[in-house]
């Protein structure tokens, strides 16, 4: 390597070139080792582009397995915490694993491509423990995170400016379900799914189509003033939203070192992903002991008085430590100061009056604000047409 | 279905049986299932041919732990005994063979200073023995999340190390991890006495003299002696009839045994175990299911990968259990001669392992899937205590033989004469003529006796025996104390601590966890 080049070990997606020319702020983060933008412009304008019309994320870094073979239903089922059976051939389930401790070791999707086809995003690498899952089983495993390039499309004009893209039809698509259109002659599958809580979908095809696909999206999608939107920007979003961060809002089990950090479904609010009627899934046998025994923990989503994000707060009731804050956000469209927390049992049930010890600095001033707040039942953000089919024409 | 029976056993081993009679005096109602036609499992006796028989697998008893023994009242069940108190004697070719009976050896140009350092080393091993045998007569405790009884067993075995003094204490933390060539070269001169002891440390295994808790191997060959058993033991009627003598025992206390019953599944379901399925389609339901199968076996056939859970399934998948031993069974129409040994001699323990080398050599082969050309031997003549094993006038000889592989190059059938007589060949130095003694031969290679002992790989101990194996990882972490996986499911073979050999407290260990965790365990 020559000094004073370019070089870098971090890795590009296929819209880099695209991603690069948008990206006014040259505000770059790191996503699994992938060069990905912060923000391209403003993180404002990114989020009310997200919310008010349509908003473009790259998520190619997302770790994306394809499992075929014709145990792969039993073999996911095994996996993962949910009844992979009741995912129909074109829809797509969310669902967190676990190890043999029951603690969460990733959260991510299902994809139900076809008959005994499947496609698995995660947030964390797997490779290794989907290999030794694989033990008595008839399937085969694919690292496909770099053969398929991948879109979010979200926000409420998000259905109108992918129909303009020619994906006639798509507002028949239900949440969660799955489609293929031909793209210039190669295959391009649509989900609606996606990260923010709104009416959106993610759009996946081969590499080599990834800038055609960007560069007819942005043309099709400028009537509905489609705008690409960073990984800030989607945060504001998915705490709005209610969605839970991996390696944020809980460690993946196989990163913990230390005894105690990782967390159960039950302890993240994920208990309704665990379907105890399956006979055997992985971490069943510590689940079933935690059911009976109790959890440690309980995720709280807490409203919190004043507009101080409670960053990094520590949860009180009256002057006992009961939790922290995981991740907080002003959120706009809601108008209300969200954070979410692990509370310990048996805090944090909804409607419990907690106060958030929030530290925060102006021009080197650090404040100490003790918030009242209160465990509420629901995400700040949910909009009727993340459900409909059709969605309405925005 | 019908519910009848408290316990369902898999496999009517040593193991199996005295698991089942513990079981049973405690109240339970316990059935064995056995798939061969005979009780006992390694403890058996096979005529390999018309009027010849021999002990199938294990062939002397020097490990039997005192209280199984006493509890099962084994000789009211018919156990006899055919000779006792063996000495082993390390053959040579010219006639200068070493014998070593306990502490004391002779012969083999042995000189003082090398029989004054074995009984110095014979001592200080007898010690470090004496702390593993009360290990081995509890459950192991868990490192992590231990209670109340793991912590006590942790701070009697810490207590028990401590007590031995300073020296003992910092050169038993040296050796036993390490392996048994070193620790010969540190001790003696006398090639054979260190070749008859690197044999003692491997025998069963896959592993040669220079391998890594080789040491750990041969304290716990020693922990027989600890339990009383000074030199090895012939059992008359061969080792079947401990195994007949063990389901005796085990009918008396109230145990059902079904011969030629083999199970086809343990059923599982919703993290408990329901019962078991035979091969023939029967249902048996059973609220506590024992396995005297080897893990692999009971977790991978029987249980099956695709029930357990991904960690179990994956440490399931790691288990080192490869046999290198294979037996040689010969029917002679008379006693042979061996060079040097006087007939009285020849109902002793015979052994070929002249020098370490020799036996790192003969161990070479089989990481490579080959046979040893110079194998080390462990040879027993029973008929020179028990002549009702072959027709009159006439012998078997039966000899473990170090090293086959389990599976060989274009599979054992093309290598099953060559082998054979190889070994034959190896005995004629020792004893020339016996070829022409020898009316019938029977090789049981690794593969063999995985079929017809069921044991996974042909590996003796269900599980290679090295320090990642044993005490609280054996067979491996999370089935470390009996149950494993499953509520109900559990183990009780050789694959669980403290291991094989016919001891009996796998057995006897089992029990006691079933019983202490209650009936709904």
């Amino acid at each position: 390597m020559t000094t004073g080049s370019d070089d870098t070990m971090m890795l590009t997606t296929p819209f880099h070139s695209r991603i690069a020319a948008a990206c006014e702020l040259n505000c770059w983060g790191d996503w699994m080792g992938y060069t990905t933008p912060n923000a391209y412009t403003d993180v404002e304008l990114e989020y009310f582009a997200v919310r008010n019309a349509a908003g473009v994320f790259d998520l190619t870094p997302m770790n994306k397995y394809r499992i075929t073979g014709t145990d792969a239903e039993a073999y996911l089922n095994r996996l993962v915490t949910r009844d992979v059976s009741k995912i129909g051939v074109g829809r797509v389930g969310y669902t967190v694993w676990c190890d043999e401790a029951g603690q969460v070791m990733d959260d991510g999707t299902i994809f139900h491509l076809a008959e005994n086809d499947y496609r698995i995003c995660a947030y964390a690498r797997a490779t290794d423990w989907l290999h030794w899952s694989a033990l008595g089983f008839d399937v085969t495993i694919e690292d496909e995170t770099a053969e398929v390039a991948a879109l979010a499309v979200q926000g409420p004009t998000s259905c109108a400016a992918l129909t303009a893209m020619g994906l006639v039809g798509l507002d028949q698509l239900k949440p969660f379900g799955l489609t293929e259109f031909d793209f210039e002659g190669e295959p391009l599958v649509v989900s609606r799914t996606g990260f923010t809580g709104d009416l959106g979908y993610e759009l996946w095809i081969a590499p080599h189509k990834a800038e055609a696909l960007w560069d007819r999206l942005f043309e099709s999608g400028e009537p509905y003033l489609i705008k690409p939107f960073g990984t800030h920007a989607l945060e504001m979003a998915r705490i709005e939203a209610g969605f839970l961060q991996a390696g944020v809002d809980f460690m993946p089990a196989e990163e913990v070192v230390r005894n105690g950090r990782s967390r159960s479904p039950f302890e993240l609010g994920l208990g309704w992903l665990v379907d105890m009627d399956k006979s055997v899934f992985n971490g069943r046998r510590a689940l079933q002991q935690e059911l009976a025994r109790g959890s440690r923990y309980r995720f709280a989503i807490l409203d919190v008085d004043g507009n101080k994000p409670a960053n990094h707060s520590f949860i009180l009731k009256g002057n006992k430590q009961v939790g922290t804050v995981t991740s907080a956000a002003w959120c706009p469209t809601a108008k209300s100061n969200v954070a979410f927390a692990q509370i310990e049992m048996p805090y944090g049930a909804v409607g419990e009056e907690l106060v958030a010890e929030i530290y925060y600095q102006r021009e080197l001033h650090w404040t100490r604000v003790l918030a009242p707040c209160k465990v509420i039942d629901a995400p700040v953000f949910s909009h009727p047409r993340r459900r409909a089919t059709p969605p309405g024409n925005f | 279905m019908t519910d009848t029976y408290d316990v369902v056993l898999v496999g009517a081993g040593h193991n199996g049986l005295v698991c089942a009679t513990y079981l049973a005096r405690a109240g339970r109602k316990v059935l064995v299932l056995e798939a061969n036609t005979e009780p006992g499992g390694c403890a058996a006796t096979r005529e390999f041919a018309p009027g010849y028989s021999v002990s199938a697998c294990a062939q002397w008893l020097n490990q039997l732990h005192p209280t199984v023994a006493r509890d099962l009242a084994l000789e009211n069940h018919g156990l006899q005994w055919a000779a006792r108190q063996l000495a082993s004697i390390s053959l040579d070719v010219d006639g200068q063979h070493l014998t070593q009976r306990g502490d004391y050896v002779e012969g083999g140009n042995i000189t003082a200073a090398d029989s004054a350092a074995f009984r110095k080393f014979h001592a200080k091993t007898t010690r470090y023995a004496k702390l593993l045998a009360r290990a081995f007569e509890a459950r192991a405790p868990k490192l992590v999340e231990s209670n109340l009884t793991d912590r006590l067993t942790l701070i009697k075995l810490g207590l028990g190390l401590k007590m031995m003094g300073r020296d003992d204490m910092s050169d038993l933390m040296r050796i036993i991890l390490i392996n048994m060539y070193d620790v010969m070269e540190e001790n003696f001169d006398n090639a054979q006495l260190k070749g008859l002891l690197s044999l003692d440390s491997l025998l069963g295994s896959h592993m040669g003299p220079r391998t890594p808790s080789t040491v750990f191997g041969y304290l716990y060959r020693r922990v027989g002696e600890v339990f009383g058993h000074a030199g090895h033991a012939q059992v008359k009627g061969g080792m079947g009839a401990l195994g007949r003598a063990m389901a005796a025992s085990a009918r008396a206390a109230g145990v059902e045994i079904r011969l030629s019953s083999a199970v086809a599944s343990i059923d599982v379901d919703a993290g408990r175990v329901t019962g078991v399925t035979l091969a023939d389609g029967e249902q048996i339901s059973a609220g506590i299911v024992v396995s005297n199968a080897d893990p692999i076996t009971t977790f991978e056939r029987l249980v099956g990968l695709r029930n357990l859970e991904t960690d179990t399934a994956r440490r399931v998948s790691q288990i080192r259990c490869t046999g290198g031993t294979a037996k040689l069974h010969l029917a002679l129409n008379g006693l042979p001669a061996f060079t040097g040994l006087q007939e009285r001699q020849l109902g002793q323990r015979l052994v070929i392992a002249p020098d370490m080398n020799y036996i790192e050599r003969a161990f070479n082969a089989v990481k490579y899937k080959e046979y040893s050309t110079a194998p080390a031997l462990d040879i027993s003549i029973p008929t020179v205590h028990d002549a009702g094993l072959a027709p009159a006038g006439a012998h078997v000889l039966s000899a473990i033989v170090q090293f086959a592989p389990y599976a060989p190059q274009g599979g054992w059938e093309a290598h099953r004469e060559t082998f054979t007589q190889l070994v034959v060949e190896c005995i004629a130095r020792y004893a020339p003529g016996i070829e022409q003694q020898i009316v019938a031969s029977e090789l049981l290679t690794p593969a063999d006796l995985e079929r017809d002992y069921g044991m996974t790989g042909g590996h003796w101990h269900h599980g290679e025996l090295g320090m990642d194996q044993v005490l609280m990882m054996r067979p491996f972490p999370g089935a470390t104390q009996y149950n494993a996986a499953f509520d109900g499911l559990y183990l009780c073979g050789a694959g669980a601590h403290p291991g094989g050999g016919v001891m009996g407290l796998a057995g006897r260990n089992a029990a006691r966890e079933i019983i202490k965790r209650g009936a709904a365990a």
